[in-house]
C-alpha cells in the first residue's frame, strides 16, 4: 500500500476523503441523502449496463425486446423494474437533497460552486431520466418525446431547425430513438464526473450542518469512518426498503398503462402526462395561456418552465439573509414550507387535465414560486430578526443535551489543550 | 505578449496569434460533421411527395395519411362546416396568416385561402383549388398537416367547441378550417404543398 502511494497517491485520496474526513458532529439524518443518491447512481448505471444487453434501439422492435426482457430474459422483469423504480427513488432522494440544501441554507458562500453543481447534476438526471423513458417505445413514450422536443420549436426562427437536429427526421423516429439510446447510456457517466466534481468542492469548503455554524475546531466534528459510514449506511438500508416494496408489490404504481401500448404516430392518447417528477415542470409550462406582449404564450410557457430552473443558479445571490440555517430564521421557515406545498400543489395540477380551474390555478403556484425566489428570498433577508445563533457546533449539540453526560468522542481534541 | 509590457506588439506575436486563429477553425470545422449527422438523413428527407386517392371519401369524412413521419388530416367538409368557416370574422382569429405553404407567407387566413392547393390557379380565386381542365370547386376539400401547432400531438377531429380539432394535451381548439381560435398553441395547423392531380388524386409535397 505504502508502494502505491508514494506512485499514485489513491489510497491516500480515499483515505483522507471517506475515512478521516471530519464532518460536522451534529449532521441528521436529511444529510444521509447524498449518499443515497451516490448509490443510486450506482444502482441505475448497474441495472441499466445490463438492461442493455438485451435491448434493441430499433422503432421496429424496441417494444417487443422490452416484453422479452420481462418475459424471456433470466431476472429480466427484477432488472427493469430496478431500473425503472430506481430512477423514481433517485428523484425521491434528489428533491428531498434539494430542500434540504434549502432550508439549511447549503448554498450560501462559500458553497455557491458546489450548489451550481448540483443544479447542473439535477439537469443532466432531467435529460437522462426523459431519454431512459422514450426506450420502451410505448405511447407515452412517444408522444412524451414529441411533446418535449416540441418546446424548442417555441424560439422563433432557429425552433424548428433546432428540433429537427435533435430529432433526425420530421417527427419522432427510428433516427430519435437511436440517438436517445445513446445519449441514454452517455449520460450517466457525465453525472458521475459532476458528481466527482462535486463531491470535491464539499470536501473543499466542508460540509454544512443543522446550526449553519461553521467547524470552529475539531471540537466540533467527528471523523467520517465510523460515524457518517454508519450513519449513511443505516440511511440506505432504511430507504432501499420502501425501494424493494415498490419493486416487488407495486411495480407499475408510478408508470402509466399507455406505455403498455406500442408508439403509434397517429395516435395521441386522450391525456398526456409526464412522469411523476416532472409534474410540478409540466404545471408551469401549462400555466401560461396567453400573450405576454410580443412573447406568445407557447414561448411563455416554455421560458417559465426552463426559468423555475434557471433561477435555483441564482438562488445563492437572491437570498440576502446571513443566517445560513432555517432553524434561527423564525419568518423564512413559514415560507419555506409554503415553497414546500407549492411545489407539490404544482405537482399534483401537473397531473390534472388542462381544462377547468386548473389552468389558474397553475398560474398562481407558478407565480407563487418564482416570487418565492424573486421577491420573498431578497427582501425577507433585510426585515427578518433573527434567532440568536449558539457559538458554536459543539455547544449547540452540548446545550440540547444538557446534563446528559459527557460524549464520547468529546475528548479527541488534544491540540486545543495546549 | 512578451515580458516587456509596453513592447510593441512583434513578430512572434503575430505568429501566436495567427496560428491559434487557423487552429480554432480547424478545430471547428472538425467538429461540424458529429454536429450535423444529428440532421435528417437521406431516406428521411427522400420521403417527401406521397399520392393519395381520395375518390372514397365521401362529404363528412376524413382519412389520414402519412407524410414526412407527420399525419396530414384530408377532410371532405361539409356544406355546414364551410359556411361557418366562411362566416367567421378574421379579426377574431388568434393567428390572421393562412400558414398554406400553397400561398404567399402573408396571405390572410380566409377559408378560401386554408382550403386552396397548389397548381395552375389563382391564389384565392374562385373555385379554390380548381386546377386547369378540372370543373369542380374543391373547397370542401381541408389538407392539413394534421399536428397540433403547441407541442405537436395529434388534435381530435370533429371535436372542441368549434367543431373543428380539439387537441386533447394543452387543450387548443380549432374551427372547422383548421384554425386556432382558443388555448395555448400559437399558429393554425399548417397546409402543407400539395396539389390535386386528378379529380381524385391529391399529391402532397
Amino acid at each position: 500500500m505504502q508502494w502505491l502511494d508514494a506512485r499514485l497517491p489513491l489510497p491516500r485520496l480515499v483515505y483522507d476523503s471517506f475515512v478521516a474526513y471530519p464532518v460536522p458532529r451534529n449532521l441528521n439524518y436529511a444529510y444521509t441523502f447524498g449518499g443515497i443518491l451516490a448509490l443510486f447512481l450506482g444502482v441505475q448505471i448497474l441495472t441499466g449496463v445490463v438492461l442493455a444487453m438485451h435491448y434493441a434501439a430499433n422503432s421496429a422492435i424496441a417494444f417487443d425486446s422490452v416484453e422479452k426482457i420481462m418475459r424471456d430474459v433470466n431476472w429480466g422483469w427484477l432488472l427493469r423494474y430496478m431500473h425503472a423504480n430506481g430512477a423514481s427513488f433517485f428523484f425521491i432522494a434528489v428533491y428531498v437533497h434539494i430542500f434540504r440544501g434549502l432550508y439549511y441554507g447549503s448554498y450560501k458562500a462559500p458553497r455557491e460552486i458546489l450548489w451550481i453543481l448540483g443544479v447542473i447534476i439535477f439537469l443532466l438526471m432531467m435529460a437522462t431520466a426523459f431519454m431512459g423513458y422514450v426506450l420502451p417505445w410505448g405511447q407515452m413514450s412517444f408522444w412524451g418525446a414529441t411533446v418535449i422536443t416540441g418546446f424548442f420549436t417555441a424560439f422563433p426562427l432557429v425552433g424548428d431547425p433546432i428540433q429537427q437536429l435533435l430529432l433526425g427526421g420530421f417527427a419522432v423516429d427510428n433516427a430519435t430513438l437511436n440517438r436517445f439510446f445513446s445519449l441514454h447510456y452517455l449520460l450517466p457517466f457525465m453525472i458521475a464526473g459532476v458528481v466527482i466534481l462535486h463531491v470535491w468542492a464539499l470536501h473543499v469548503t466542508g460540509q454544512t450542518n443543522p446550526t449553519g455554524v461553521e467547524v470552529k475546531s475539531s471540537k466540533d466534528t467527528v471523523p467520517f469512518s465510523p460515524h457518517a459510514t454508519v450513519k449513511d449506511g443505516f440511511a440506505m438500508v432504511v430507504f432501499l426498503v420502501f425501494f424493494a416494496y415498490m419493486v416487488f408489490y407495486m411495480p407499475n404504481y408510478l408508470g402509466h398503462a399507455d406505455n403498455y401500448v406500442e408508439a403509434n404516430p397517429l395516435k395521441t392518447p386522450s391525456h398526456i402526462v409526464p412522469e411523476w417528477y416532472f409534474l410540478p415542470f409540466y404545471a408551469m409550462l401549462r400555466a401560461i395561456t396567453f400573450n405576454i406582449g410580443p412573447i406568445d404564450s407557447k414561448l411563455g410557457g416554455v421560458l417559465v418552465m426552463f426559468g423555475s430552473i434557471i433561477v435555483l443558479f441564482f438562488l445563492p445571490w437572491l437570498d440576502t439573509s446571513r443566517i445560513r440555517s432555517t432553524a434561527f430564521r423564525p419568518l423564512y421557515r413559514i415560507f419555506f414550507w409554503i415553497l414546500v406545498a407549492d411545489s407539490i400543489f404544482l405537482g399534483w395540477l401537473g397531473s390534472q387535465p388542462a381544462e377547468g380551474i386548473y389552468p389558474t390555478l397553475a398560474l398562481i403556484g407558478t407565480i407563487y414560486y418564482f416570487g418565492h425566489f424573486l421577491i420573498i428570498l431578497p427582501v425577507l433577508g433585510l426585515v427578518e430578526t433573527p434567532r440568536r445563533l449558539p457559538g458554536s457546533i459543539t455547544e449547540a449539540v452540548l446545550a440540547r443535551n444538557a446534563g446528559g453526560g459527557t460524549p464520547a468522542h468529546a475528548a479527541a481534541a488534544p491540540e486545543t489543550k495546549g | 505578449m512578451s515580458v516587456h509590457d509596453t513592447a510593441e506588439p512583434n513578430r512572434r506575436d503575430f505568429l501566436y496569434i495567427a496560428t491559434g486563429a487557423v487552429g480554432a477553425v480547424g478545430a471547428l470545422a472538425a467538429v461540424w460533421p458529429f454536429i450535423d449527422q444529428m440532421n435528417p438523413d437521406a431516406a428521411t428527407l427522400a420521403l417527401a411527395e406521397i399520392d393519395v386517392d381520395v375518390s372514397q371519401v365521401a362529404e363528412g369524412q376524413s382519412i389520414t395519411a402519412k407524410w414526412r413521419g407527420k399525419p396530414i388530416f384530408i377532410r371532405h367538409r361539409t356544406a355546414k362546416e364551410v359556411e361557418e368557416a366562411k362566416a367567421v370574422d378574421l379579426g377574431d382569429l388568434k393567428d390572421p396568416v393562412a400558414r398554406n405553404a400553397n400561398l404567399p407567407a402573408d396571405a390572410p387566413a380566409t377559408d378560401t385561402n386554408r382550403a386552396t392547393g397548389g397548381g395552375a390557379q389563382p391564389a384565392g380565386g374562385e373555385g379554390a383549388g380548381a386546377g386547369e381542365g378540372m370543373s369542380q370547386s374543391r373547397e370542401q376539400w381541408l389538407v392539413m398537416v394534421g399536428v397540433c401547432t403547441h407541442l405537436g400531438c395529434i388534435p381530435l377531429g370533429q371535436s372542441g367547441p368549434y367543431d373543428g380539432w380539439f387537441c386533447p394535451c394543452h387543450g387548443s381548439a380549432y374551427d372547422t378550417a383548421g384554425r386556432i381560435r382558443q388555448g395555448p398553441a400559437p399558429e393554425n395547423m399548417a397546409i402543407p404543398p400539395y396539389a390535386f392531380t386528378t379529380d381524385t388524386n391529391i399529391r402532397i409535397g
